[in-house]
């Protein structure tokens, strides 16, 4: 039986070494480098051709001038799907589980957008806070609001990530938990919820790709606004 | 001269020099060709240094990787024993901490 359903995210350390070191390097020895030959083995022409598809995808409504992001966008987007599959494994640590380590990610990017913006082009990225269209007596408020809306940006994307993956770790423990019990106690109740379990884990690997794409997409997007 | 006055005697006894006979420092054989006795002389021996180890794990990186995974027809297994050795560390880093979790009637 668990102790607590939160032991899970506990950052485990063996002989003084913590295991999100391993769990954090893995990710970049498990993508290898093209040599100077024509074809490279399969490994590689599935890497090249996913990360081709994924910046042309990406980078199509960024001007030219944002294009310089695009090795960044790709190692982010490797990172965290890497890291989100991996953890999908029995025993692996996640490290995006990780409120600091989302926040450590997502405020510095996020910053980095904003400041792009006021120091380039300081007069566009101001009037961003004003929609065009608005009526004059909403123009106090709604400038208080996109304000708002502004600085919660880094905290959005950090939660955002911690919390759907904590969320789906915990419920495929919980719903395991009930299953292994039920499993002696009522055995067709216990197939229903190997089912859920079952369709459960799809939900998860789907999920671990689709945040980590939600974030470098949402980072793309206020490079757009600002660059 | 250790080798000619070696060479020397082997002529002379009329044996044939094979590349294999020479004798050769315990220091440069690999793992396999150390004697038991020669183990912990060949064990201080090597090269523990920051770049040392990092040389180490590149040249083990390197066979892995070009006997499972660049090759011709690659298929899921190489990649999967990387996975599985990965779970496998996993479980170890965190045993004293997963002890806890076994099937127990009072905790």
């Amino acid at each position: 039986m668990i102790m607590s359903f939160f032991d899970q995210f506990l950052s485990p350390s063996f002989l003084g070494i913590p295991l999100i070191a391993l769990a954090i390097t893995l990710p970049w020895l498990t993508f290898p480098t093209p040599t100077n030959r024509w074809l490279n083995n399969r490994l590689m022409a599935l890497q090249g051709w996913f990360i081709n598809r994924f910046i042309y995808q990406l980078m199509q409504p960024i001007n030219f001038a944002g294009h310089k992001w695009a090795m960044l966008f790709t190692a982010l987007m490797l990172f965290l799907i890497t890291i989100n599959l991996l953890g999908l494994l029995p025993y692996t640590f996640t490290p995006t589980t990780q409120l600091s380590l989302n926040m450590a990610l997502a405020l510095p990017l996020w910053l980095t957008t904003v400041l792009i913006g006021v120091l380039n082009r300081p007069t566009i990225a101001l009037s961003h806070f004003l929609p065009e269209g608005t009526p004059t007596p909403l123009v106090p408020i709604l400038i208080i609001i996109e304000t708002i809306s502004l600085f919660i940006r880094p905290l959005a994307l950090g939660v955002r990530l911690t919390a759907n993956l904590t969320a789906g770790h915990l419920l495929m423990q919980l719903i395991a938990t009930a299953a292994f019990v039920l499993i002696t106690i009522m055995p067709t109740v216990a197939l229903l919820t190997s089912i859920i379990l079952f369709l459960l884990t799809t939900l998860e690997v789907a999920v671990a790709m689709i945040q980590a794409y939600v974030f470098v997409l949402l980072l793309s997007l206020y490079l757009q606004e600002n660059v | 001269m250790l080798l000619e006055d070696w060479a020397a005697s082997q002529v002379t006894q009329g044996a044939l020099l094979k590349m294999a006979d020479r004798p050769v420092p315990v220091m440069e054989k690999r793992l396999m060709d150390v004697k038991l006795g020669e183990l912990s002389r060949w064990i201080t021996a090597r090269d523990f240094t920051p770049n040392g180890i990092l040389g180490a794990l590149r040249r083990g990186h390197n066979r892995y990787y070009n006997k499972y995974i660049n090759v011709k027809r690659g298929g899921i297994g190489g990649v999967a024993m990387v996975l599985a050795g990965y779970v496998l560390i996993s479980y170890i880093w965190d045993y004293d901490h997963l002890k806890h979790e076994r099937w127990r009637k009072y905790h």
